[in-house]
């Protein structure tokens, strides 16, 4: 038996400073949306009335925006600096899918959670499907930031209006983003409960135990 | 090493890393409902109300003034909602009261003197605070124009207009760069006709920069001021820049 310190520091950090922001993050960005919930796929809307009245987000724009723009900055840094610290530490190799290989292999854990496939193909650090997820979410982050100040400068930043489609679909890319969270952190949160507890103790401690191959 | 004194290093190492996260979680906790509740300012914990102004300070130094609200064509207007009624009194007695500074005597202007200003037509989109937009037609004299045919008494505009309806029931505070936007007008018709009471009979501010809010309806009083003026919307919990 051996342990061996799987996640730095740092990383620990933004991923645990991450995980409120982004919750308050759509928490105030529901309080925003209530004020005008247009999106829907036919006959579902998001979000029925009870759902607002049950979380007590009905009847808050005021606070919902002060939020928003209040936290906005702590969200932008947190995700500047987990960027800045994967390039400095290298540890980017491990995240970002660098050969088409990722993808047929993150196919493949895909079919394998489903039981449909029995062999995993061959990982290092993180598999083709966490590179993936992982990189995705970043670019995601980037287009909540890009979607987000559309929305909240649409006049003095215009050109990024216009970038995001103008200033309706930016609202409705920053909406999609949002819900893209949601779906991300309901597989994430099985995904690492699948794991177990050698690898959810890895993103607190840091360490996670290998068997040493005598 | 031997597996148990692994097992014990791993045990010390796991019950550091989470007290140290049980500790910041609860000052996380805690920061957050100092943040939430702490003492209001216009409605607002101080924390939150100090970031928006700081938002509005950074807006103001680096964007506003140089960007302009994107010009649509008259094919593009849309519907526009008469979302606020707040001071549209129903009597047709109407004037513009301009006080020039603090503490000087105001005169009172009617809506030819506003019409014999340059005629400007503009197609912008109005956004709401709520989130919803639309574009609209609108024609009036430019803010601009009017502060140089009104000047205050010493030539310069002060740092901010105060608006009103007549019996400043809605009022609205703007810094200088916004009242002074090419793009701010006093409009008195929407849609090549004159404005209906719903939407601000007979003169109104459209200020494409700015949510909704700040584009207040029936102005009755205009007010040049070296103090932040009070804002309907900020006292409510709003922020007071609220610029787009």
């Amino acid at each position: 038996m051996e342990i061996k310190l799987k996640h730095f520091r740092a990383i620990r950090w933004f991923n645990w400073i991450n995980f409120p922001l982004l919750t308050l993050m759509i928490w105030s960005g529901l309080m925003i949306y209530w004020a005008y919930p247009v999106y829907g796929i036919g006959p579902i809307r998001f979000f029925p009335d009870w759902f607002y009245s049950a979380l007590h987000l009905d009847q808050r724009l005021a606070d919902g925006m002060a939020l928003h723009f209040v936290l906005m900055w702590f969200f932008v840094l947190n995700g500047i600096a987990y960027v800045a610290y994967t390039l400095l530490s290298g540890e980017w190799r491990f995240l970002v899918p660098r050969t088409f290989k990722t993808f047929r292999d993150a196919w493949h854990i895909f079919l394998h959670d489903l039981h449909i496939r029995k062999e995993l193909p061959p990982q290092e650090k993180y598999n083709a499907a966490q590179q993936i997820a992982y990189s995705a979410i970043v670019l995601m982050g980037v287009g909540s930031v890009i979607t987000g100040f559309a929305i909240y400068k649409p006049a003095q930043l215009a050109w990024l209006a216009a970038l995001c489609g103008g200033y309706t679909m930016a609202r409705l890319l920053h909406f999609l983003l949002t819900i893209g969270y949601v779906i991300f952190f309901i597989i994430h949160v099985v995904q690492v409960t699948l794991a177990g507890w050698n690898n959810f103790r890895s993103i607190v401690s840091g360490y996670e135990v290998v068997n040493r191959r005598d | 090493m031997t597996d148990e004194e692994i097992r014990r290093d791993l045990r010390r190492k796991t019950r550091r890393s989470f007290l140290t996260g049980g500790v910041a979680a609860v000052a996380g906790w805690a920061g957050y409902q100092w943040f939430t509740s702490a003492r209001a300012d216009s409605a607002l914990p101080w924390p939150q109300r100090r970031v928006l102004d700081f938002n509005g300070k950074l807006s103001h130094s680096y964007l506003s003034n140089s960007g302009l609200m994107p010009t649509y064509s008259a094919s593009e207007v849309g519907y526009l909602k008469p979302n606020g009624s707040i001071g549209l009194d129903d009597s047709d007695e109407w004037s513009l009261h301009l006080q020039p500074g603090d503490g000087i005597p105001g005169i009172d202007l009617r809506l030819a003197d506003i019409q014999a200003l340059p005629r400007v037509e503009m197609i912008t989109r109005f956004c709401c605070i709520e989130g919803w937009s639309v574009v609209a037609h609108w024609t009036g004299a430019r803010f601009t124009d009017f502060t140089r045919k009104y000047l205050p008494p010493n030539g310069a505009v002060p740092p901010y207009v105060y608006m009103a309806t007549p019996g400043e029931d809605y009022y609205v505070g703007l810094d200088r760069k916004s009242a002074l936007h090419p793009q701010t007008l006093l409009a008195y018709e929407q849609n090549g006709r004159p404005l209906t009471a719903e939407h601000g009979a007979p003169l109104r501010l459209v200020i494409p920069v700015k949510y909704g809010i700040k584009s207040i309806k029936k102005i009755g009083v205009i007010r040049y001021t070296a103090q932040k003026p009070g804002d309907y919307w900020a006292e409510e919990g709003y922020d007071w820049f609220a610029g787009l």
